[in-house]
């Protein structure tokens, strides 16, 4: 099966620090696909240098069937190619409202002159309505952003990654500051993603990754030290001893 | 100066022939009665003759005889018309002696002798005869004084005295500087090739400005058209119109990039010389075209042309061209036919100097001096630079302590360095011991910029934490408020704030290179604040806390450090920076309201060039903009102003390359 | 809710009563007029006003580029004066051409090209030791070449620095003192005699428009001040477009977060260029308009200070809200010339004499100190919560 992101041997360092060490890294087409690992361990980074922020000393990064190297990409390009982030943190235009949010992220012309005349049609409208449901906004879409409760901002950031229309989405803590009733429906939410895109999931919270039921990649210093089934990997001694914690 | 020149071979005979002179009192006694007129009634235009025939009688007491007209001692009898000098006053009245002889003349009343009173003009000319006694005076200081006029009126009639005085000057400076004259009088008038080249020997790598300009003067040259090529020993120069430049040694190149440098002939300048060679004749020029047209001017018309259709020279030359057809005037020559003439011609320069041997030893002196000389150019550039990167560097490093720690930048930065100055203006005002009254500028300026910046940190920048631009902004207002109140309590014109007389001479390296004192003072102080910030920042406790706030607030806040003293005291340190920095400044640029607003552009460069939040930094950043537009100055010496444009360009374009600055944070630490 | 998208910083009719009150206010200077109406205010005053519209257009220009996309430029004012000295090249060198031609009416023979070239350059560049016209004024004898390099000198310039600073991610502080060293190096350059634009002499007598010599100032003042008024309406309708259309919400999302536009897949440092050259222009024809009233333009004009000024009304206006930026120009400028004009006399406090002249800057520095604290959205602000308030 040939893969949609292969990472191989990247390494990237902050003055003398290796915050990724040779890591070689694989997601194939509709997959859904954790990664845990203690702080430090490289996450963020990793995604910071799939998106485009960071470029790494050295290492491939191909993407697609084309195998296109996305190092030579900058950050809008690869955004243009199909990869969607979730920050950590809440990313939003706060002082503006959801709607305008998501309709800041439709996938649509994104030259300046095209979108000072753009005008919405109903169909746009009825779109971003549409995902505004998915993500349980629909009653908040006229809200400004920056007034939504700490869960209701990650999904609305999920919402823009769906706005997008990606094929890989990079998730950074989705479960962060939800209720046991909002992780559920997070659950399903990216469950039901993975049906028709491949999902990257960063997340702590292991009850979260177990009902994820999914491929898991333990990181640890900058490379990968486990793959596999979370079953898997939680009996792997390594991952147990700097991780998981006996 | 013609008399001098005259009087010169006299003099000599004077100097070394004087002793065996007794005879020529006689003659002496016959120039003064026969010119007694003109020396009692002396005038600068009469006087030089005069002065001639005394040297000529070789009596001994010439010198003596002149130096009292000088001095206005001398005197005479109305009736006998006898030169004399006044021995005494007594009641018996006054007693007279005669010059030449000494002969007592007895008593004279008041009334029946007048002294002799030389005007100014007559006094100087007497001074320049004086000079060839006065090399041979007992007196050291007279002699060196003398040899230096000697020196300020070389010509070629002092080279034998001189020479001859040498040997027996026994004070040894006063002999070096009569042998380095003798070495001038002889490379420049001497006609003995064998002995110009000798002298030109000596000179090798001397780097003073007279050995310079000595031999610059050999190298002199004139330019000459003719029509066959030359072929001289002095040819100095081949110039192509247009094309060649002159060098400083008076060959000749093609430049292989004009860079603020013209070609040393115009084609207008070649025109000019082939009319004054008469290589070119009946040369009309385009005025010249103009007056004969306009001559020809019939009802409004000229052979038929309007006048007022000739308002192109394509129409005012057809015209013309129409009046020659007509033989009312001269063909013009095409600009073709014009540059066949110049082509045809040859133009070059020729070195007054004749022989040719000794031109290319000059040519060799004079290359290997200005290699010394640029050497030495380039260590004062880098000097100069040196030290006004202190200057950016001690104007900086506050505004760098503030921003690294706390993100802040402070525009009114500027102010505060003029408030340091200022503080040092008004301490003046009452201490008037400049050293005792700048021991205490510096730490009040320092006291008083603290207290300024502790106020300012805390009425304003405390509220603005989490919006930068928002500082920016009210510290922008807090800065034009400051550079307004400056101006209304010490007005608009600029104070003063004078160094003590210690630092005002200059180290003298040689002719080329001297560094002003107050120079490497503003560097010493640089390297002070370099190594006390750094024993700040990296032992006291001050500079760890600091450093934990930098680095990681929130943990700094946990382990005990409370950021918001840290931040009140690392702004009010940066300011109180500012105020020491503004006393030096102060110390060699005009004390006004706009003092901080020349230097803050400057200092915001440094630090986003040095690269936030490091010492080092803004070293390095310093060091760069200071050297660099001391070279870009360099290179365009007129006008420092473009030289500031062209230095702010190349930092837009370096920012370019290194965002962060030259010494920048990576990772997670240089994130906002 | 069809418009529901829009964010709520500026009501539509904004345009409308802003256009409504220019056109007015233009329309009752016309009927008091020296030149047109019943003579009650004079020509210098009209020109007061005419510059006070094209301050208004400048800050507008500023608060495009500040309040929405969050480039703290202190550069503006730059364009400002070089659309200035775009027009004023063609001013002076029109008018001085036809003062020679007029001079030399009675010559033998008329003048050729180049002699009125000569002419016009030694009474040009006499000032700066120079007699020959520079290259930089190839076209000066141009009209329209003139009128369209108003447009693009500015423009190229915020091109070329833009592309520069954006493409390095330069964003924040950093970026205002680079707009800020760009302003000075541009001054710095305009101070030189051997610039080719007089140094600090500057271009002068450009209140007498070439071949329009048979009209008086009083009607020029007017049709300046006509001129200024429709394209500040001209502006704010422009402004207004930007800002309610799909690329203003881009924009202020530029300027609230910068990482979430970016990793939305737009170009963040197209956009910013686009704002940046856009709003030089706008700068730049403000510029062409306002020297012509002003009659002189020197390189001080253009100094980093003028730029940080901008700011201040732009702030003290309100930024964030068109409006509030066209008020904030007009009334802090006005007030500036009201109260360093030395009209107003001096108060005592007994001890202290406050001579308005001196205390003037001082106090605007400080009221910009307080707005910043505790007033962030200016007069805009203010305004925008009055009818808020009354609407509920």
């Amino acid at each position: 099966m040939s893969m949609l992101l292969e990472v191989n041997g990247i390494s990237v360092s902050f003055d003398g620090f290796k915050a990724i060490n040779d890591l070689s890294f694989s997601i194939g087409y509709n997959e859904l696909r954790a990664i845990i690992g203690p702080n430090g361990a490289g996450k963020t980074t990793f995604m910071d240098i799939v998106t485009g922020k960071t470029k790494p000393d050295n290492g491939t990064v191909l993407w697609g069937e084309k195998n296109l190297s996305l190092l030579r990409l900058n950050e809008a390009q690869i955004v243009e190619t199909g990869i969607s982030r979730k920050f950590q943190k809440p990313t939003l235009i706060e002082t503006q409202t959801v709607f305008a949010n998501l309709l800041l992220s439709l996938r649509k012309s994104r030259t300046p002159l095209s979108t000072l005349f753009y005008t919405i049609s109903k169909k746009d409208e009825e779109v971003i309505n549409e995902i505004a449901s998915e993500v349980n906004l629909i009653k908040n879409v006229h809200m400004l952003a920056g007034q939504l409760s700490h869960g209701q901002k990650q999904w609305l950031e999920i919402g823009m990654l769906l706005a997008q229309k990606p094929n890989l989405l990079l998730i950074d803590e989705p479960a962060a500051g939800m209720t046991a009733p909002e992780r559920q429906k997070t659950v399903s939410l990216l469950k039901n993603l993975s049906k028709n895109q491949s999902v990257i999931v960063v997340e702590h919270d292991m009850e979260f990754i177990k009902s994820l039921d999914c491929r898991v990649t333990v990181l640890h210093d900058g490379t990968v030290l486990a793959e596999g089934s979370l079953e898997h990997v939680s009996k792997n001694n390594k991952v147990i001893d700097v991780y998981l914690g006996r | 100066m013609k008399f001098f020149f005259r009087i010169i071979p006299k003099l000599l005979i004077i100097l070394f022939f004087s002793n065996s002179a007794l005879s020529s009192e006689s003659e002496f006694e016959k120039v003064l009665t026969d010119n007694f007129k003109l020396i009692t009634k002396s005038s600068s235009k009469t006087v030089e003759p005069v002065i001639e025939k005394l040297l000529n009688s070789n009596f001994s007491k010439v010198e003596e005889f002149l130096k009292f007209w000088k001095s206005k001692k001398l005197i005479f009898t109305k009736k006998t018309k006898v030169i004399a000098t006044l021995k005494q006053k007594n009641e018996l009245g006054y007693e007279l002696i005669q010059f030449s002889n000494n002969k007592n003349l007895g008593y004279f009343k008041k009334k029946e002798f007048k002294s002799i009173k030389p005007n100014s003009g007559v006094r100087s000319k007497i001074s320049n005869a004086l000079i060839g006694f006065q090399l041979q005076s007992k007196d050291a200081n007279t002699r060196s004084k003398s040899l230096e006029t000697l020196a300020r009126n070389f010509n070629p009639k002092y080279l034998k005295p001189l020479k001859n005085t040498i040997e027996k000057e026994t004070d040894s400076k006063i002999k070096k500087r009569m042998s380095e004259l003798l070495v001038f009088g002889t490379i420049k008038y001497s006609t003995s090739v064998k002995d110009k080249i000798a002298s030109l020997n000596t000179l090798r790598g001397n780097l003073s400005i007279e050995a310079r300009g000595v031999i610059a003067s050999l190298l002199r040259s004139k330019v000459y058209v003719g029509d066959v090529k030359p072929n001289l020993p002095n040819l100095a120069r081949i110039i192509v119109p247009e094309e060649t430049i002159k060098n400083m040694d008076g060959s000749s190149s093609k430049p292989i990039f004009n860079f603020n440098r013209k070609p040393e002939i115009s084609k207008q300048d070649a025109i000019e010389l082939l009319i004054k060679a008469k290589f070119l004749k009946d040369f009309i020029s385009p005025s010249r075209r103009d007056e004969i047209l306009e001559q020809n001017i019939i009802k409004g018309k000229i052979e038929g042309v309007p006048v007022g259709k000739l308002i192109t020279d394509e129409e005012r030359i057809k015209t013309y061209n129409l009046l020659v057809k007509s033989n009312k005037a001269l063909p013009l020559k095409t600009t073709e036919e014009i540059n066949e003439i110049i082509k045809k011609h040859f133009f070059y320069a020729v070195y007054e100097e004749k022989s040719g041997e000794v031109i290319n030893i000059a040519k060799k002196i004079f290359n290997n001096t200005n290699y010394k000389v640029n050497f030495y150019k380039y260590l004062d550039l880098i000097l100069d630079g040196l030290s006004l990167a202190s200057i950016y560097f001690l104007g900086a490093i506050g505004l760098a302590i503030t921003f690294g720690v706390m993100r802040v930048i402070n525009m009114a930065h500027g102010e505060f360095i003029m408030m340091g100055a200022y503080t040092g203006y008004v301490v003046q005002l009452f201490i008037p011991n400049h050293t005792v009254s700048l021991i205490i500028a510096f730490p009040l300026a320092f006291f008083v910029t603290f207290f300024a910046g502790v106020t300012l940190e805390r009425l304003v920048i405390r509220h603005l934490y989490k919006n930068p631009l928002d500082t920016l902004l009210a510290t922008f207002g807090v800065s034009i408020a400051l550079q307004q109140i400056a101006k209304n309590i010490f007005g608009t014109q600029a104070r003063p704030l004078t160094s003590p007389e210690w630092l005002d001479g200059a180290l003298v390296v040689n002719d080329v290179l001297s560094i002003s004192l107050i120079r490497i003072a503003i560097f010493a102080l640089g390297i002070i604040f370099l190594i006390l910030l750094l024993i700040v920042m990296n032992k006291t406790r001050l500079g760890l806390e600091t450093k934990a706030v930098t680095q990681n607030p929130m943990m700094a806040s946990s382990m005990g450090i409370n950021p918001d003293r840290i931040n009140m005291l690392t702004f009010g340190f940066g300011s109180g920076i500012a105020g020491i920095a503004g006393v030096a400044i102060g110390l060699f640029s005009k004390v006004t309201s706009e003092l901080g607003s020349d230097y803050i552009v400057q200092s915001f460069m440094t630090v986003v060039v040095g690269g936030v939040g490091n010492i080092w930094g803004t070293l390095a950043g310093a060091t760069m903009i200071g050297m660099l537009q001391k070279l870009i100055e360099w290179f365009n010496p007129s006008n420092t102003l473009a030289a500031q444009t062209y230095m702010i360009i190349f930092i837009i374009l370096f920012i370019q390359f290194r965002p962060k600055g030259i010494i920048a944070l990576k990772g997670r630490a240089a994130e906002d | 809710m069809k418009s529901s998208y829009l964010q709520k910083l500026n009501s539509r009719s904004s345009f409308f009563w802003v256009s409504a009150i220019i056109l007015f206010l233009t329309l009752c200077m016309i009927l008091l007029s020296e030149a047109y109406g019943l003579n009650l205010v004079s020509t210098s005053f009209t020109k007061v006003l005419g510059k006070t519209l094209c301050l208004c257009i400048v800050a507008l220009a500023m608060d495009l580029v500040w309040g929405y996309c969050g480039i703290l430029s202190l550069g503006h004012f730059a364009f400002f004066g070089l659309g200035g000295y775009m027009i004023g090249m063609w001013l002076m060198f029109e008018r001085t051409k036809n003062i020679v031609i007029d001079s030399t009416k009675n010559n033998v023979l008329p003048l050729t090209e180049t002699e009125i070239n000569e002419a016009v350059g030694t009474q040009i560049f006499g000032v700066v030791g120079g007699a020959e016209i520079p290259s930089i004024w190839l076209f000066a004898d141009s009209l329209l070449i003139h009128i369209l390099l108003v447009f693009l000198v500015p423009g190229v310039l915020a091109y070329v620095f833009g592309w520069l600073a954006f493409r390095s991610r330069v964003t924040g502080v950093y970026l205002s003192i680079l707009t800020q060293a760009m302003t000075l190096a541009l001054s710095l350059y305009l101070f030189q005699n051997d610039s080719g634009l007089r140094g600090n002499n500057g271009l002068s007598g450009l209140q007498n428009i070439p071949n329009l010599e048979s009209f008086s100032q009083a009607e020029l003042s007017i049709w300046f001040l006509v001129a200024s008024g429709l394209a500040l309406i001209t502006t704010y309708y422009v402004s207004n477009l930007i800002v309610k259309s799909k690329l203003g919400n881009i924009i202020t999302g530029i300027r609230d977060n910068e990482t979430r536009i970016r990793f939305l897949g737009y170009k963040v440092e197209s956009y910013k260029l686009f704002i940046f050259v856009l709003t030089a222009v706008i700068s730049g024809v403000a510029g062409a308009l306002y020297y012509p009233q002003a009659g002189i333009i020197n390189p001080a004009e253009l100094a980093p200070i003028a730029s940080i000024y901008l700011a201040v009304w732009v702030a003290i206006g309100g930024r964030g809200y068109l409006y509030g930026a066209v008020i904030g120009a007009a009334f802090v400028s006005l007030a500036s010339s009201f109260f360093t004009g030395g009209q107003i006399p001096n108060f005592n406090f007994g001890i202290f004499t406050l001579n308005w002249v001196d205390w003037w800057v001082v106090i605007l520095g400080l009221t910009f100190v307080l707005t910043t604290l505790y007033a962030p959205k200016g007069i805009g602000g203010l305004i925008e919560k009055i009818f808020r308030d009354k609407e509920l």
